[in-house]
């Protein structure tokens, strides 16, 4: 790991290694989409809303993997003082935020048509919401000093004490909300799914995945360059 | 144990001396809840209804809004560099600011929150639970909230930021608060709800320190 922290070399590799990713997000996506909307079955009770779920659990379950990773990106910049892990954490977090803000979106979309309503307090979907906000919140102290080592430092604890508190949120609301409503409202088909279903829904979950890698090395690339404009300008202006 | 009484003492000494914080979070705890009536409607089992979650609600705003004097007016006037200096911990340090803000704000709430459950219907059998739950919540709420509080020492516009930071992570004290006081009102087992609050309580008590004196390093960096 310690090989990939000096920061030209991995602006050397991640060159290489940038567009092979976006090929096969491009790829991942076509045949995953494909599949989604042409050979994949429409649900018996759903119907063709059940589409939605292509995009919707990808896009879920890249909500709570970005999460993870800006965790863990953030104990190592922490702990082993990694230069890149700083930039990765902070890369990660508007993307994760998109992800969730995606999932809770399409999830609306879908409510509409199969419980009547846009927003059920669900506990699935109310923590998806509390994630959103974590991810807000990340990225509001990120943004909210002069220093932007300091950004980068305090957002790592919050991130990591987020980390900490992700389930026992998840398990107070699945508490909470077992206490306040009947059963459950969604069901998803039960653990079967048929091949045919699940072949694209995995396609796009990979899909979503190399998306995200793609995002990053694009977005640490950028905030490498960005970070030598800026030092290139400060010498300028103190004549060094 | 001797130094961690005499920082206690000290906040002690100085928020009382400032006099009027304990006061005003009190004053808005009760002016909080006081507007739901107006909201809902003065109609007795709507209000008895939502008693307990207004209460809470209002409990954690109030906890929530006298946290950034918690370490902001020491790191502005430099005292919190020295008592990082100090040969204690800064973890017991913070420990000893949070017992120090708890007795501050959060048993005045606990005080007040009998009065505010008459304003609001409770039903009686609430009462002991709601303040029980209190006490056990409440001070989870300062451990929490000192992480928070440490980590936007310097930044711009602190206050709503801190908002934005700590909330999200009081859902889970929420939920076991009112939970509790739900089941005592409707005469359902109280104990797995205030096992999960006591649960929190100690779980914080035993990491937050850590991640708020992690907070303040970096501050004073």
């Amino acid at each position: 790991m310690h090989r990939f922290a000096n920061p030209t070399r991995f602006l050397k590799i991640a060159g290489y290694v940038q567009p092979w990713m976006a090929a096969v997000t491009l790829a991942l996506f076509a045949t995953g989409l494909y599949m989604a909307f042409f050979t994949a079955p429409p649900d018996y009770q759903q119907g063709e809303s059940v589409r939605i779920m292509y995009v919707h659990v990808p896009a879920a379950w890249m909500g709570m993997f970005c999460y993870a990773a800006m965790a863990i990106a953030s104990a190592v910049a922490l702990i082993w003082k990694h230069p890149l892990a700083d930039v990765a954490a902070k890369a990660t977090a508007p993307v994760g935020a998109a992800f969730t803000f995606l999932a809770l979106a399409t999830g609306s979309l879908w409510g509409k048509p199969m419980w009547g309503t846009w927003w059920v307090w669900d506990a699935r979907l109310t923590s998806m919401l509390i994630l959103l906000f974590l991810y807000i919140g990340y990225m509001a102290l990120q943004g909210a000093f002069d220093d932007r080592a300091r950004g980068a430092k305090a957002s790592a604890v919050l991130a990591l004490v987020g980390a900490v508190n992700l389930p026992i949120i998840k398990f107070s609301v699945d508490w909470w909300n077992t206490l306040h409503q009947p059963a459950s409202v969604i069901k998803m088909d039960g653990p079967s799914i048929h091949p045919d279903m699940l072949w694209p829904l995995l396609i796009m979950a990979v899909g979503f995945k190399t998306y995200y890698m793609w995002v990053l090395l694009v977005r640490i690339r950028q905030e490498i360059t960005a970070n030598k404009v800026r030092i290139l300008r400060l010498k300028q202006v103190h004549g060094g | 144990m001797a130094k961690f009484m005499e920082l206690v003492k000290r906040d002690l000494a100085l928020a009382f001396r400032q006099g009027m914080d304990s006061l005003m979070v009190v004053a808005f705890f009760i002016i909080a809840v006081v507007l739901f009536p107006f909201g809902v409607g003065p109609e007795v089992n709507t209000l008895a209804k939502i008693a307990g979650g207004t209460i809470w609600v209002a409990a954690l705003l109030s906890s929530m809004l006298s946290l950034e004097r918690l370490f902001q007016t020491d790191y502005d006037d430099g005292s919190l560099e020295l008592l990082a200096l100090a040969p204690i911990p800064l973890e017991v340090t913070v420990l000893a600011k949070v017992v120090a803000h708890w007795l501050t704000t959060g048993l005045p709430l606990i005080i007040t929150a009998p009065l505010l459950a008459v304003l609001m219907q409770l039903p009686m059998d609430g009462f002991g639970t709601l303040i029980l739950a209190l006490a056990l919540g409440t001070p989870t709420l300062s451990l929490i909230g000192a992480v928070g509080a440490a980590l936007i020492l310097g930044s711009r516009r602190g206050g709503v930021l801190l908002s934005l930071l700590v909330l999200p992570l009081y859902i889970p004290i929420l939920i076991f608060g009112v939970s509790a006081v739900d089941a005592a009102i409707f005469d359902e087992a109280v104990r797995p709800h205030m096992l999960f609050l006591g649960a929190l309580f100690v779980g914080a008590l035993a990491l937050t320190p850590w991640a708020a004196a992690a907070g303040l390093r970096q501050a004073l960096e």
